[in-house]
């Protein structure tokens, strides 16, 4: 069990340091381009030339790469060319304001998920399965932004009970929150349901099912102790490793509702060209990433005895 | 007269498809006393699980029962509410399943898997409960209780598995036993094994049984009565005795004449296969089921339904058959696949020394910091060995005996470790198949064991022989391809038609003849059949046996035959090679291998392998413990820890020497040479009733 | 039955067998209703030059953000209302309708080119080509998917390389610019499709038919695409009907960010963030591009439901 963590933590860092090589060359390999975008399309050759010397740029690349590796894990994530301001300092209450939003919609949608997928599953091809996979193709087939436009015609423009933009001007307020949730929660919760469903029927048409139905154990004794752990496993480490995917979500959430996070930031610097802000960006985003594929992997080691006491 | 335990009475079961109702078992019935054990045994699809899923009620959704009784103790099982039901599952009817490893939940221990049975029937304390779990596992003969509650299903095998169910289905002292197949998942001395407690458990519990097999050897050694079924109806029952020695109808006589028995030669009592194949249940003839297939039809009696009829003057036998009576049982000899004795010719596949380790590469970061030796699986050790043109070889073993990794270095999907494995004076062991050329690759082919999985779904059967030809180089031009495959398809007796169909339009029996055109596709010299017919049903087995030896013997081919079933090896062998872990143990002529001296695993694997013939008495050796991991076989002898007669420490110490008892018969075994000459017959004939089988 | 179909079996013909699967698709409504829904798109998308509808670009400055069935200076009606720039929203719809299939169609048949030949080569071949196929696919799975295409089309802008390639070889704006979405697409799609691919591979390849290939010593890459691709086809359309969805979304989703094609061209995802601004004015001009790519990837989605369903039947 200890080994494999490890060994799973050893390649997630071997992953980590490639990408962060990969990152490198593709935004700080060619110079001239960087400067380019540094300082701006107007900006003369001479005063360009002169930015890479200043800043070290005529280092070998090798070089540069290490020192800006050790300045990413210090914490010195360079200048938003945007806006004048150190990257990380900027970036880091935007990347609250994310958490805050992705936490909401992956507790939320967890729990949803997880009820009516079991619910789903228990009884195939029954009434309630069926009206609940209808429900869960339906909201997937929405994407974010349409979701989000419905949601804005009718309770911003028709019913005038929300807010139309969450950008928190006055300060944080839930009721800002509630449309960007709601969101990501329909467009997500659907692929939840239907794996948990798919997991439950077929745990439920398991053998071992049928077994303990045979023994003649009470109906919830079989559902509780049999058939939920089993049918949970796969889901529950999915889920997690989904993470990845609702953040994408995020990213078109944040900019339709002026939700200022780290997605609407990563947006707004892909458009104006802030080179170190999209890559600490990319970084931060990837280091999220592999983290939980870790965090899936090691739950599923230990929710299933089968590997755990292999 | 008590209640009977059972009654199933005029009982049908329908399942509902999109295409309609099927109906899967009809007019069906069987009464079970007290202490009384009932055999079922039939082909796939006669309907066999579907009577003991009816007693349980368990149908699933689209499964019921559509008309008669299911008498439990008298009252009618189909008029219980579910509550009732549950009460009874479990308690008081239970059922061991087919496959062990998946009827036990993964994620629970042993201990709560038992436990929970007497727990929801009896309201006993936790105590008491886990008390009665470890009496029953002790019981049922497993070692070390205690270890066996505190652990997963998957850290178990396979036998110790089912001797869990076993245990499972007995803690609340059920009335009737349900087994589906018990022991069809296990190997043959597993199997023993676990026969052995079954028989044992009506004796110790006065337990009623229903043992559902496709085996009659099994049924044999553990029932009393016996119920025949064909496609979805009893077609004979009776006492085992009544139905092994007089049977009654024209199928149970098919099966009987169709399965190896010792009693049965190639050349003087060859095998007769039932002709045709099982009907779907929708195309089942509205007469006797088993019309189309039958030497005794006769339009107008035999084409409309039948009912099943007492034989008279034999009271508890009953036939669903109408001509029963007119049938001369004694005289009727069908003539089978008749064989000529052949004389070999010189050696084809000469295999010495020949070795074939995996290594295990253990990746860990500790494994690698410590530098600790690789290890290896030794899953071919010394093999030696020869055989000649136009001879069978089989290759006898249970699982993890290396038969199939031999075949794997054979046919150049592996290569051998040392030694050498030749073939025509050609080395091949370390000859991956990508760099032989194609006359060596077509004149080395191979007949694969799953007739579901050994032709590609996508393409039909003639673009898939055709590829075989084409690639052998037998045939160029598109004619010329099409011919030969018109001509392959003959010599495997299948319709030319068959070209344009697609694999799934094949049933079993006619995948496989196809695998045997397209191994006999080149010049094959030597062609490996890896347990050919161990997937099909009985009665289409003998067929597909005897056309494989038929083609072979006419192409002088020699045949390496690997299988785990003694009963076919046999039948069809002409010497045998008996493996262990990884070793030979014996080998010699069918004849010195079947007859002592034995090495003492032939010895035991031939008292495990259930044979269907009254008339035979057999000594009965169990063998203790389970098979030993090929990655950690024991020192010394590899079979030491199950020998029955192990004679001491050399046994654990020291391998044995190859002797050689007889002119090409070898054993591998500390035994001295008087002890081993001294050894009686595990298989002996009786005399046969008058009427029995041939 | 399996005799009776096996006696009329001849060699049918492709267009035969497109025919007999929409007539298996019979049996599941919820899949004809999403070959209806995908249809009609594909028709609309072909049709769009003959159909009489305004043209999709001209703007009328009097009629900006009318709401639906308003009455058109040139006597007709704006049935869906117009956009901002007094637009006709109904073609706009329909012609990027064009632009949204050929694009997510040509980025989905990549993406599968791609990861399929990976996925086939890392589970057939197995050792080294795995760990190294596996590990690039990893990589590219680290990303947040919207992430990864921010990174790849900011930096890939007309003025790098890239870009400059692409305008040598005389592609328009347009064009260079779907295409840099192709590459984006297919880098976050295909290792996706690798990862299903290698699995169906790992489970079809113990098959025997398999091992009598290799001994009737088939070369490796006669093996994966005779022998094992065609068996994995199944579950293939089913995931590549689902994966198309995905891709549509994340293309509309790239023109909503700004990231996608270049203005003035109809793209469904740019239409909503357009009139995004402007408040319930806007309402009427948002819903119906958000109307389209739902019903789109509905579509998609629940025809991929329909084959699955008949497909777990036989």
């Amino acid at each position: 069990m200890l080994v494999l963590a490890a060994r799973r933590l050893a390649s997630m860092i071997l992953i980590m340091l490639v990408i962060s090589v990969m990152l490198f060359v593709f935004f700080e390999g060619d110079k001239l381009n960087l400067a380019m975008r540094v300082l701006g399309p107007y900006s003369t050759m001479e005063g360009r030339l002169q930015w890479l010397a200043d800043n070290g740029y005529n280092r070998p690349l090798i070089e540069r790469y290490f020192s800006w590796l050790f300045g990413f894990l210090t914490g010195d994530w360079n200048r938003s060319a945007q806006f004048s301001a150190p990257v990380l300092k900027f970036l880091a209450p935007r990347l609250a304001n994310t958490a805050i939003l992705a936490g909401c919609v992956f507790v939320i949608t967890v729990a949803i998920s997880l009820v009516l997928g079991v619910l789903s599953g228990i009884r195939e091809a029954s009434l309630r399965d069926r009206t609940i996979t209808v429900i869960s193709v339906l909201t997937t087939s929405i994407p974010e932004f349409a979701s989000a436009t419905f949601l804005v015609a009718i309770f911003v423009f028709w019913l005038n009970w929300l807010p139309g933009s969450s950008s928190f001007s006055s300060g944080f307020s839930w009721v800002e929150l509630i449309l960007p949730v709601a969101t990501l929660v329909i467009y997500n919760f659907g692929y939840y349901t239907r794996m948990t469903r798919a997991s439950m029927a077929e745990v439920m048409s398991s053998q071992y099912v049928r077994t303990a139905i045979l023994k003649g154990l009470p109906y919830n004794r079989v559902i509780l102790r049999h058939a939920l752990r089993n049918a949970l496993i796969a889901p529950f480490t999915v889920m997690i490793l989904q993470l990845n995917y609702l953040l994408s979500g995020v990213v078109v959430t944040e900019v339709f509702f002026a939700y200022d996070g780290y997605g609407k930031a990563l947006v707004d610097a892909a458009q104006y060209g802030d080179v170190y802000l999209i890559l600490a960006g990319a970084m931060v985003a990837v280091v999220v990433a592999v983290i939980s594929q870790f965090i899936s992997d090691i739950g599923y080691t230990f929710l299933n005895p089968r590997i755990r006491f292999a | 007269m008590a209640t009977p335990v059972l009654e199933c009475k005029n009982v049908s079961i329908s399942y509902y498809t999109r295409a309609g109702e099927v109906p899967a078992v009809y007019d069906f019935n069987l009464t079970i006393n007290q202490g009384e054990a009932v055999g079922i045994v039939g082909e796939s699809g006669c309907g066999k699980s579907t009577v003991a899923l009816a007693i349980m009620q368990y149908m699933g959704k689209n499964g019921a029962v559509t008309a008669g009784e299911i008498r439990f103790l008298g009252r009618d099982m189909r008029t219980m509410s579910q509550e009732e039901l549950r009460q009874i599952r479990g308690s008081q009817i239970s059922m061991v399943y087919q496959e062990p490893m998946a009827s036990l939940n993964p994620s629970m221990l042993i201990r709560d898997q038992l436990i929970e049975v007497p727990r929801y029937h009896e309201s006993i304390s936790t105590e008491a409960a886990t008390k009665r779990a470890i009496e029953l596992l002790e019981a049922v003969r497993l070692p070390d209780p205690m270890r066996i509650m505190n652990s997963y299903p998957h850290q178990l095998s396979g036998g110790q598995q089912q001797r869990v169910v076993i245990a499972m289905a007995l803690l609340s002292k059920p009335k009737l036993l349900l087994l589906d197949e018990p022991t069809t998942a296990l190997d043959v001395t597993v199997e023993a094994g676990v026969v052995e407690l079954i028989k044992d458990i009506s004796k110790r519990f006065g337990t009623s049984m229903i043992y559902i097999s496709h085996n009659l050897g099994l049924i044999l050694e553990t029932c009393d009565r016996i119920c025949v079924m064909y496609s979805g109806q009893a077609v004979e029952l009776g006492s085992v005795k009544q139905v092994f020695d007089e049977m009654r109808h024209p199928y149970t006589r098919g099966l009987f004449s169709s399965i190896p028995l010792p009693g049965t030669d190639r050349y003087a009592h060859p095998l007769v296969p039932i002709r045709g194949q099982l009907p779907l249940p929708r195309d089942r003839p509205t007469g006797c089921t088993f019309g189309p297939r039958c030497d005794f039809f006769v339009a107008g009696r035999c084409d409309k339904p039948i009912p099943m009829l007492d034989v008279k003057g034999d009271p508890g036998h009953e036939a669903r058959c109408v001509r029963y009576d007119e049938i001369d049982w004694v005289k009727h000899r069908p003539k089978g696949v008749e064989m000529t004795p052949l004389e070999p010719g010189p050696p084809v596949l000469q295999v010495h020394d020949m070795k074939k380790y995996y290594e295990i590469r253990d990746t860990s970061i500790g494994a690698i910091l410590s530098r600790k030796p690789p290890r290896y699986v030794k899953a071919n050790e010394k093999l030696d060995f020869e055989a000649r043109e136009a001879e069978t070889v089989a290759v006898v073993g249970e699982s993890g005996c290396g038969k199939t990794t031999f075949a794997k270095v054979l046919m150049g999907l592996e290569s051998s470790t040392s030694g050498e494995v030749l073939v025509n004076g050609v080395e091949v062991g370390k000859l991956p198949v990508r760099s032989r050329k194609p006359g060596l690759i077509s004149s080395l082919q191979i007949v694969f064991q799953n007739p579901f999985e050994t032709l590609n779904p996508s393409h039909s059967v003639g673009a898939q022989i055709g590829r075989v030809l084409k690639k052998f180089g037998v045939a160029r031009t598109r004619q010329e391809i099409e011919q030969k495959t018109y001509e392959l398809l003959d010599l495997v007796k299948l319709p030319r038609e068959f070209a344009f169909r697609k694999p799934r339009q094949l049933s079993g029996g006619q995948k496989q003849r196809i695998g045997i055109a397209r191994a006999f596709g080149g010049n094959a010299s030597v062609v490996v059949a890896d347990e050919p017919v161990s997937a099909l049903d009985v009665s289409v087995q003998a067929a597909v046996t005897g056309l494989l030896t038929d083609i072979q013997r006419k192409k002088r081919t020699t045949m390496v035959f690997i299988s785990h079933d003694l009963s076919v090896v046999r039948y069809l062998a002409d010497r045998i090679v008996v493996m262990y872990l990884g070793r030979i143990m014996e080998q010699g002529t069918t004849d010195q291998v079947f007859a002592p001296p034995y090495h003492p695993y032939t010895e035991a694997l031939l008292s495990a392998v259930p044979i269907a013939d009254t008339s035979v008495k057999k000594k009965h050796i169990v063998l203790k413990g389970e098979l030993p991991s090929p990655v950690n076989p024991p020192p010394g002898c590899p079979f030491q820890t199950r020998c029955p007669r192990k004679i001491g420490a050399i046994c654990e110490t020291e391998l044995p020497t190859v002797k050689e008892l007889a002119p090409g018969h070898k054993i591998m075994c500390h035994l001295p040479d008087d002890v081993l000459r001294a050894m009686e017959p595990v298989i002996e004939f009786g005399k046969k009733p008058e009427g029995a089988n041939a | 039955m399996t005799d009776a179909v096996a006696a009329t079996t001849q060699r049918p013909s492709s267009f035969g067998r497109i025919l007999r699967a929409i007539g298996l698709l019979r049996e599941s409504p919820i899949g004809i209703f999403g070959l209806i829904l995908v249809s009609f798109w594909v028709i609309m998308a072909i049709f769009a030059d003959v159909l009489p509808i305004r043209d999709p670009l001209a703007q009328s400055a009097p009629d900006l953000l009318k709401p639906m069935f308003s009455p058109a200076p040139d006597g007709g009606y704006y049935w869906l209302g117009t956009d901002d720039k007094g637009r006709d929203i109904l073609s706009r719809l329909i012609f990027g309708s064009r632009l949204v299939l050929f694009w997510s169609t040509l980025a989905t048949v990549v993406a599968y080119l791609v990861g399929m030949l990976m996925g086939v080569a890392a589970g057939y071949r197995g050792g080294w080509w795995d760990e190294v196929l596996s590990f690039i696919g990893n990589i590219f799975l680290a990303f947040p998917q919207m992430v990864l295409y921010i990174v790849l089309l900011s930096q890939l802008s007309p003025e790098s390389p890239l870009g400059q390639v692409l305008a040598e070889a005389g592609f328009s704006k347009t064009v260079a610019k779907g295409l840099t979405i192709v590459l984006a697409i297919m880098l976050g799609t295909a290792p996706q499709v690798m990862r299903i691919v290698r699995g169906i591979v790992l489970d079809l390849k113990t098959r025997d038919y398999i091992a009598a290939a290799e001994v009737r010593g088939e070369t490796p890459f006669y093996i994966m695409i005779v022998e094992l691709l065609p068996n994995a086809r199944g579950p293939l359309i089913v995931d590549a009907c689902l994966r198309m969805g995905y891709v549509t979304i994340a293309i509309a989703a790239l023109g909503f960010l700004g990231l996608g094609l270049p203005p003035p061209d109809p793209d469904w995802g740019k239409m909503i963030s357009e009139v995004r601004g402007y408040g319930p004015m806007g309402g009427n001009a948002m819903l119906w591009p958000a109307v389209a790519i739902s019903s789109l990837v509905l579509g998609l989605n629940l025809l991929a439901d329909g084959v699955r369903e008949i497909s777990l039947r036989d």
